[in-house]
């Protein structure tokens, strides 16, 4: 009974480590570049448009962690998703349809995915690696260009990633004397949903639950009665339509496709869980940490940007940087719980 | 019965699923010739071709997979190890290899320099910091997974994003150019033979000399199968686990002298992109079980000059380098999934309720 109040205390000391650790950044941010505007409340939505797309996949990633496996394939799958929009909707296919689509393709894919992990025991690692494999090429087989949505060829799509959900608070007037006001793209309202969707279903349906057992102990998950390949093979499903939904995030802030893109977004998805606090050993994890995980990345990537001399490669140092000493911090923690177990 | 008995082995050896693929992407490129009418066996031809100085070199697609299926060869050793005795990937070593070129570039043009003739330092003094720097490399994840017990692939991911930055850092963002004959030998030819093949050559028969010669091998086995019934054992886990680590990095940083040799420049951005993925296929399609324990590292090389035969035979087939992905994709999936047990299970059950029905 002891051990249980105590691992519960560690794993929320975590998320509130990496609270606070976002907090810190932020406000560096502001003290450092207040000056260049970083303290508008537009910079903080800017890294919530930039990220929409990286909060659903890192969603879909946390539950997959929780099941003790990974799914490496979000990149390619992202890429490809971007391509067939860019493509679909520049050959005249209306976009909503092209976007039932893209969902529909990631369900089909997810299903594949889980199917291979849940129902044949194959490595989620090699599986997914495989996906990878198979996105990015299937994206250069649908087109090698670089193929972009413009205004005329699709004037629906255009209008839904230029518009603005202007906030009714937290405005600027800048030096021509002008109110700004502070807006969020269509992108951010789908990613919060989907957020909290999933935050809700990790905490309270029979689903998030049995991804939590699944992962803590396959075993006794099985011994208790749960379907565990099924729920495996849920749990792909989930992150591929999640990552789906990601991608149509990130083709509104693109409006292009091209095989080059979203190279990395599978690390910097599976670095954004482990900085909230998910293990991949499985069973612990909150969609809430992987938020602040991405919002972490992007405050890193936004200070980097803001200062404009640093080299392009110090945001991935610094996330570097920070995985490290997340990943200490966890391991120091599961040292003191097994000494305190035995 | 003699004949069955051999079989029967045959069947069992690990070495069966990488020597049937590689047979098999002989048979494909024979075919293709054929059809083509090139001569069914041009895949096999080797000739002298005279090269624009005055010296001959060996020519052919052998020669050719050989030479291009260095680097992922010279990972695959290293990954065997780190697979056996950790049970877990290191998914750095493309980026390590990118680090190491770029370190030894570095230190070979002068820093900030982004092209030079001439050498800043001696060329061993490059070469020795590519492998140290990997060597350095490979000791930070042994540190991480031995040490510290996290998982082999969270560990890795920390040089997978880092590693590979740092180096674009070192080279001041640009490409460095090293055009000097002695630096571009490693990447060109020494005689007729291509140099690549003869580093890979020499650094399988140093390994497996080592692990023949020592109970090294049969550590690491044991530490893979129950790193704790091993410790019981008296054998040191941690530091067997650590030394399989260090040992990846310094194959990584071979392969990244190799790799930046054959362009004579560091391009960190490129340089072992995705060689990692090559190098865990190749181990996996060695039939070696990515759960760590025994490993083969025969098979591990044989796989990875099929991965090396499988990228050439798509490039004659007249697949683009940015489709190839897909095919390897299908052959992945195609290979793991007659090596997962439930398949095999059902396999099983099938022979044996027809040889049931055959009694009956």
């Amino acid at each position: 009974m002891k051990s249980k109040k105590l691992n519960l205390n560690s794993h929320t000391i975590l998320l509130l480590i990496t609270i606070v650790l976002f907090i810190v950044l932020y406000m560096l941010g502001c003290i450092l570049y207040s000056k260049k505007g970083f303290t508008h409340l537009q910079t903080f939505l800017n890294i919530l448009i930039t990220n929409a797309g990286l909060i659903c996949i890192a969603s879909g990633m946390t539950c997959v962690m929780l099941t003790a496996g990974i799914d490496i394939s979000v990149g390619g799958l992202v890429a490809m998703d971007c391509m067939m929009l860019a493509v679909g909707i520049n050959s005249g296919i209306p976009a909503p349809v092209m976007v039932l689509l893209v969902i529909l393709t990631g369900l089909v894919f997810g299903l594949m995915q889980g199917f291979f992990v849940g129902y044949l025991n194959i490595q989620p690692f090699i599986v997914s690696m495989a996906g990878m494999f198979f996105t990015r090429g299937m994206t250069a087989v649908i087109s090698t260009d670089q193929v972009s949505i413009t205004k005329d060829t699709s004037p629906l799509y255009y209008a839904w990633a230029n518009y603005k959900i202007k906030l009714p608070f937290g405005g600027y007037v800048n030096n021509k004397g002008v109110y700004n006001a502070p807006y969020i793209r269509i992108n951010v309202v789908i990613a919060l949903i989907v957020l909290i969707i999933i935050f809700i279903m990790l905490r309270h349906t029979k689903f998030g639950r049995s991804l939590y057992a699944v992962g803590g102990n396959e075993q006794s998950a099985a011994m208790m009665g749960l379907n565990v390949k099924s729920v495996k093979l849920k749990a792909y499903v989930l992150s591929s339509f999640l990552c789906s939904i990601g991608g149509i995030c990130f083709s509104l802030n693109t409006m292009s496709g091209s095989v080059q893109q979203a190279l990395g977004l599978e690390m910097d998805a599976i670095s954004s869980a482990v900085i909230g606090g998910t293990l991949l050993t499985g069973g612990v994890g909150n969609v809430l940490g992987s938020f602040f995980g991405v919002l972490i990345n992007g405050t890193i990537s936004s200070i980097v940007k803001t200062n404009g001399k640093l080299a392009s490669s110090w945001p991935n140092i610094l996330t570097a940087a920070l995985l490290f000493l997340f990943i200490v911090i966890q391991s120091i923690f599961a040292a003191i719980r097994s000494k305190k177990i035995h | 019965m003699n004949v069955e008995l051999m079989w029967k082995k045959i069947k069992k050896s690990q070495l069966l699923l990488p020597v049937v693929a590689m047979i098999l992407v002989m048979a494909i490129n024979i075919i293709h010739d054929a059809a083509t009418g090139v001569g069914a066996f041009s895949f096999f031809k080797i000739t002298l071709q005279q090269t624009t100085g005055n010296g001959t070199i060996l020519y052919g697609r052998i020669i050719d997979i050989l030479n291009r299926g260095s680097e992922a060869a010279l990972l695959a050793l290293g990954m065997t190890l780190v697979v056996s005795a950790s049970a877990g990937t290191d998914i750095s070593v493309g980026s390590v290899m990118s680090l190491s070129a770029s370190f030894c570039c570095m230190l070979l043009a002068g820093y900030g320099v982004s092209s030079t003739n001439e050498l800043a330092v001696p060329l061993i003094v490059g070469l020795l910091a590519a492998i140290l720097m990997g060597c350095v490399c490979g000791a930070f994840n042994g540190l991480l997974v031995a040490r510290f017990n996290i998982q082999p692939m969270v560990a890795t991911l920390i040089l997978y994003s880092a590693a590979r930055a740092i180096g674009l850092l070192l080279c001041n963002d640009l490409i460095v150019y090293v055009r000097n004959d002695s630096f571009g030998f490693f990447g060109s030819f020494m005689g007729p033979i291509p140099t690549p093949i003869i580093i890979t050559a020499i650094c399988i028969a140093i390994l497996s000399l080592i692990l023949k010669k020592t109970a090294l091998g049969m550590y690491i086995q044991s530490v893979g199968i129950n790193s704790r019934a091993s410790r019981i054992a008296g054998l040191n886990s941690k530091m067997i686990i650590h030394l399989a680590y260090i040992v990846c990095g310094l194959f990584a940083g071979i392969a990244g002298i190799v790799a930046s040799s054959r362009i004579t420049s560091a391009d960190s951005n490129n340089i072992g992109l995705y060689l990692e993925m090559d190098a865990i296929l190749a181990v996996a399609l060695g039939g070696n079980s990515l759960g760590g324990g025994k490993f083969s590292l025969a098979g591990s090389i044989i796989g990875a000059y099929t991965i090396q035969a499988i990228t050439t035979t798509l490039y004659a087939l007249g697949v683009s380098t940015n489709q190839a992905p897909v095919f390897k994709a299908i052959i992945v999936i195609i290979i793991v999934a007659i090596q997962a047990p439930p398949v095999k299970a059902f396999v099983r059950k099938r022979k044996l309720s027809k040889t049931s029905k055959g009694v009956a």
